[in-house]
């Protein structure tokens, strides 16, 4: 199955050079047989007897991630239509895109999403699942910026990038907690531990995580913005990733997990909720869209809501509703909108307001599109599969399990309420696509192009697929055994032959069905007089302006934190670090109690050292109150000659050396340098500043001194310095203790220390000598 | 004693950060070799000021010498120091020279940086 998965990725690489010759032959026949293969290596599954298959193949061993390819019916349900669909998509895009398109970008893109698509439904492992997941995001922002000199291209897969993958990433999430939780990768491993996870004080994080990776890819109310945004891409593409496929996978997923969280009141409070509201507000702003594919999407948004519905609900006529109603929906809504790019195609416009009257210009569309939006209506009629899974949808809602939660049953009331509502909506925005694009009056002289029907070519995938539609219409039973019923057994592991048929007789089922219908027709007829209400809807509010205010306003509130503190002050910045270092240090010897102060063992007080301490804290404090820079110079020479001289009172006699030759030579350099520097007034500082430098200073000095007491004062190890006295002679071979320690005990320190000095006189060097003349520049 | 070396290299450190916080470039390298002295001053404390002869053997049996690691160790410090200060001092003529000015605030990075 692993090579069956990458066989997209994988040819995707032969693309460029087949694309070479795309003047001859159309890169898409190539591409065609990929999907082609694909749908019959799975085809062979279907039938009543089917049972799961599992495949194994090594990655990441000690990290538990492998490529586990798990084929059950809901993942066969999936994968057909994923290279069902494809095989049919690619057939349309041959003749829907021109050879001079970039054709090669085109299909590797697509093959790529055709193989991430079929990774996130076949894995088992999460992390595998996560990364397919991943690259689908990917793909559909490669194939959504296609067009990528058009703006609003450009802004479409962005918006859906930074959605689908904020999703993305919150599942990542989730999938981290189940795993540790339940110590497996593996999907089926977790399902197992159901009831742990159900006990589990994480299961509402766990759940939200999941949940919130779900709704954003499968465009659920709020995060559905960006699927009308995404119709900027082409056709074949709409009609694929967005309709039948991508943003079926937050659904396969939801499908998926939701034996995990069976019987859990809030799944169905927030899938079952959410759905409905998506269904409700998808379908009635439908109908305020004007672009054929803007209706289309929310039209998709509307359906997934329905369908996310039904897996909320969980019972066992819901999730085979919901089952039905993912093929279904990708026969009739995919179909719909290769008749839209058919429409655009042929006509030159996608705007609904100037077509029209277009029955007896493209009378094979026009029919096609009769069945798909009537199908999509749900209207009762025994040859339009539509209507059967919305009828088990009103089922469902009818007939809940029941809930503890109160609130849980207040949704369980209105659910069939509302599932009514969103249904005259839904049958009110498909007779406006239908009859708004082919009744009415030509408008022929107002269109870019002059309408005839389309090549063959292209009809024959919408052809396909509308066959679909009424060959599952007229035999609701033959998908049944040998796919939706091991779909359905997959997520409610219960085995469930419904029985679907046309007449149930009256019951209240029906009855919804007829009042959708009539009340839909009469509100479509009247539709005129209460359009006006959408004018009236707020649009200050809307998520869209929350989403582009968002991104607009995100990026200069970033750029003022940023600008806040680098404000290019080097003085600011040593401020901060000071302070830091203050408060994470005093924060740390009070927290752990480290202050010790203990006067057991120390020495005693000499006058002339006490003298010396006086003259040097007399000079640094002089280093500062200094106005001249001649005087601060030499100030700091007598803080460093009184070091050489406390060198000299505690038996130092190589230091007290060393220090009186650099500190000569330190002072000399100082004044050289001083000696070249602009002569100009320093700008006083304020007398703010002033003090507020001072606190500063004088808290760092004082912490440091409380370190050094408390560290004297909490001595624990003696000193190894007796072995260096004692074997300084025998083995090092010399009295001074320091210079053997320096060139033979501790001799590699001397040598890098050699090295500083030459660097830094090679540095000096450079400085002064080697100049970028300017002129030259 | 060590407590009032201790506070001695403290208030060493705390000239120095206040010089470094100055505007003028001279002021900044002053604080930097406060803060070395004071580093070394702390070293030496911390080794321990105790009694006892310069760690340079004239007799073999006697233990009573101070601790010569700290010494070592102050030594390569100050070596280094000096380098780091000399390097300094020379950068801080060359960027005077070069911008005409030697006030912090003044001295910024272009545009594009």
């Amino acid at each position: 199955m692993l090579l069956i998965v990458l066989l997209p990725l994988i040819f995707a690489f032969f693309i460029p050079f087949i694309n070479k010759r795309k003047e001859k032959i159309h890169t898409g026949y190539f591409v065609l047989a990929i999907p082609l293969v694909i749908f019959i290596y799975f085809a062979r599954h279907l039938g009543t007897d089917f049972e799961p298959i599992t495949q194994h193949f090594a990655w990441i061993p000690s990290l538990h991630i492998s490529f586990d390819f798990y084929l059950d019916g809901l993942s066969l349900l999936f994968v057909l239509l994923i290279s069902g669909i494809g095989s049919l998509v690619t057939l349309y895009s041959i003749f829907y895109l021109d050879k001079s398109e970039r054709l090669g970008h085109f299909y590797i893109y697509l093959l790529m999403f055709m193989s991430a698509m079929l990774g996130v439904v076949l894995s088992d492992n999460v992390f595998v699942l996560y990364t397919f997941w991943e690259l689908t995001s990917i793909s559909s922002f490669l194939l959504i910026g296609y067009w990528h000199f058009n703006e609003r291209s450009r802004y479409g897969a962005l918006k859906s990038m930074l959605i689908t993958v904020i999703g993305g990433l919150s599942m990542l999430g989730g999938f981290i907690l189940l795993s540790n939780i339940t110590g497996t990768t593996s999907i089926q491993g977790i399902l197992s531990e159901s009831e742990m996870i159900l006990n589990h004080s994480y299961l509402p994080l766990i759940m939200g995580l999941l949940i919130l990776g779900a709704f954003t890819k499968s465009a659920q109310f709020p995060f559905h913005i960006w699927l009308p945004d995404a119709m900027e891409a082409p056709t074949p593409v709409s009609a694929y990733l967005h309709s039948a496929t991508m943003v079926k996978a937050g659904i396969y997923l939801v499908a998926r997990m939701s034996p995990l969280f069976h019987g859990y009141d809030w799944f169905f409070i927030v899938v079952g909720g959410i759905g409905i509201l998506t269904l409700c507000w998808a379908s009635f702003l439908a109908i305020k869209q004007t672009d054929l594919k803007g209706i289309l999407a929310f039209s998709t948004i509307s359906q997934l809501g329905m369908i996310m519905t039904m897996l909320g609900i969980g019972t066992e006529v819901a999730v085979f509703a919901a089952m039905f109603h993912i093929l279904n929906h990708a026969t009739f809504k995919g179909s719909l909108f290769m008749i839209a790019g058919i429409i655009d195609h042929e006509t030159g416009t996608r705007d609904i307001r100037k077509l029209g009257g277009l029955m007896t210009l493209l009378p094979i569309s026009a029919t096609l599109a009769f069945f798909g939006t009537f199908s999509m209506a749900g209207v009762p009629l025994p040859f339009l599969n539509g209507f059967y899974s919305k009828e088990l949808f009103f089922e469902s809602t009818l007939h809940g399990s029941e809930y503890s939660a109160s609130f849980a049953m207040f949704i369980q009331h209105i659910l069939p309420w509302l599932a009514v509502f969103g249904s005259i909506f839904t049958f009110i925005y498909s007779m406006y696509f239908v009859f708004g694009v082919f009744r009415g009056k030509a408008k022929i002289e107002q269109l870019p192009k002059k309408p005839h029907e389309a090549p063959i070519g292209m009809l024959i995938s919408p052809i396909v697929l509308i066959i679909g539609v009424i060959v599952i219409g007229l035999f609701p039973t033959i998908v049944n055994s040998p796919l939706l019923a091991h779909a359905a057994y997959a997520v409610s592991g219960v085995h469930e032959e419904h029985h679907i048929a046309y007449w149930h007789g009256l019951d209240a089922k029906f009855l919804m069905s007829l009042a959708v219908v009539g009340i839909g027709t009469v509100l479509f007829m009247t539709k005129k007089k209460w359009e006006t209400l959408y004018q009236k809807l707020p649009t200050r509010w809307t998520f869209n302006r929350l989403y582009d205010q968002f991104v607009t306003k995100i990026e200069p509130f970033s750029a003022t934190i940023t600008k806040g503190y680098m404000t290019g002050s080097l003085r600011l910045y040593t401020q901060l670090i000071v302070v830091a270092m203050f408060i994470v240090s005093i924060f740390t010897l009070v927290t752990s109690d480290g202050f010790a102060f203990l006067t057991a063992d120390p020495s005693e007080i000499k006058i002339s050292e006490l003298l010396v301490a006086v003259m040097m804290v007399v000079a640094a404090i002089g280093t500062i109150v200094a106005r001249n820079n001649v005087a601060a110079i030499l100030i700091l020479g007598v803080v460093g000659y009184g070091l050489s001289i406390l060198f000299v009172i505690y038996r130092a006699p190589d230091l007290a050396l060393t220090q009186l030759v650099i500190e000569t030579i330190t002072v000399a350099l100082f004044l050289l340098c001083f000696y070249h520097l602009p002569k100009m007034k320093p700008k006083q500082d304020t007398v703010r500043t002033k003090l507020l430098n001072a606190a500063i200073s004088i808290g760092f000095g004082t912490l440091l001194t409380l370190v050094a007491i408390s560290s004297h004062s909490s001595k624990w190890f003696p000193s190894i310095s007796e072995y260096f006295i004692e074997t300084s002679h025998t083995l090092g071979g010399g009295d001074n203790v320091v210079n053997v320690i320096l060139v033979d005990m501790r001799g590699l320190d001397t040598l890098f220390e050699i090295t500083v000095l030459g660097i830094a006189a090679l540095g000096i060097y450079s400085l002064i000598k080697i100049r970028r003349n300017k002129e030259v520049d | 004693m060590e407590i009032i070396m201790s506070i001695l290299a403290g208030i060493l450190f705390t000239a120095g950060i206040y010089n470094l916080l100055q505007k003028q470039l001279i002021r900044i390298i002053i604080g930097t070799g406060l803060l070395s002295h004071g580093a070394h001053l702390f070293i030496l404390t911390m080794g321990g000021l105790t009694d006892g002869k310069p760690p340079i053997l004239t007799d073999h049996d006697s233990h009573n010498y101070v601790d010569p690691l700290p010494q070592a160790l102050i030594l390569t410090s100050i070596v280094i120091s000096f380098g780091v200060t000399s390097l300094l001092l020379v950068l801080a003529y060359r960027a005077a020279k070069e911008n005409e000015t030697d006030n912090m605030d003044q001295l910024r990075g272009n545009d594009y940086e």
